[in-house]
């Protein structure tokens, strides 16, 4: 039970969903994903920094399907995460507050995350197929 | 970061906010996401490109200036600014003072380590094991 006898925000399932509030809870959503690849980037690390038999062990999980799935998912919430940031950090500097350019902004933000995993991912593609 | 110049001095004798030090916090939160603009695009660039590395690959890698250099930079401020997004989810929807109170250090100390971990990781495999 809440400690405090008060309203306490949130309410999302109070409001019908709209992109705005969708990419708003996305972006707190893809900033918990990218935590826990973190987590994971960093094991990669102190794989490699401990030697061969522990990055093998990285690489098994890597190296799976599983794996490459979580790294494109990785990708995906970094490049959304970052574009929806630099969309809040425009916000933040006072610019694009009404509604109009808030679902335009919006919705360059869901076509960048997008375009720009498309694009690391063929260009990652290439980059292996030339070694 | 707990600058005193960031509040009115109304909100300073208030002594009240998420954390009794919101400004700060706030501030430090536009930093790290300026910072991790261009280091987390570069990040994931990285990360992909060298995705299929093996071993030696991946230690050179890590090992050249530039890398290393950036990959300390990225772990710093992304752990920094993981700890404090984290805590804004938890104090938003962790409603009972005891549990949150409990997460929040918890997500403290992780940051913390993952920082840690990854910092002397590259800096052990740049130096030479």
């Amino acid at each position: 039970m809440p400690s405090v006898n008060r309203p306490l925000s949130p309410h999302l399932q109070v409001y019908r969903p709209q992109l705005t509030s969708i990419l708003s809870i996305s972006h707190r959503l893809m900033g918990l994903a990218l935590s826990v690849g973190t987590v994971f980037l960093v094991w990669q690390l102190v794989a490699a920094a401990s030697g061969p038999a522990e990055y093998a062990t990285f690489q098994g999980l890597a190296g799976s399907w599983l794996g490459l799935l979580l790294l494109v998912g990785w990708s995906f919430a970094l490049f959304y995460h970052l574009a929806n940031g630099i969309r809040h950090l425009v916000w933040d500097a006072g610019y694009g507050f009404d509604l109009a350019t808030t679902y335009r902004s919006g919705q360059i933000v869901v076509v960048a995350a997008i375009a720009l995993t498309v694009i690391a991912w063929i260009v990652a593609l290439g980059i292996w197929g030339g070694r | 970061m707990n600058d005193p110049h960031m509040r009115t001095p109304l909100g300073r004798v208030y002594g009240l906010g998420s954390a009794r030090d919101g400004a700060g916090a706030w501030w430090g939160m536009r930093l790290s996401s300026i910072a991790l603009v261009p280091l987390s695009l570069w990040w994931v660039i990285a990360i992909i490109a060298h995705a299929g590395a093996d071993y030696a690959e991946f230690r050179h890698w890590v090992a050249s200036p530039v890398p290393a250099i950036l990959l300390i930079l990225t772990l710093g401020v992304t752990c920094y600014h993981l700890a404090h997004g984290v805590q804004e989810v938890v104090e938003d929807y962790v409603h009972t003072e005891a549990a949150k109170i409990a997460i929040l250090i918890a997500v403290k100390f992780g940051a913390v380590v993952l920082a840690v971990a990854g910092i002397f990781s590259v800096l052990r495999i740049a130096f030479g094991s």
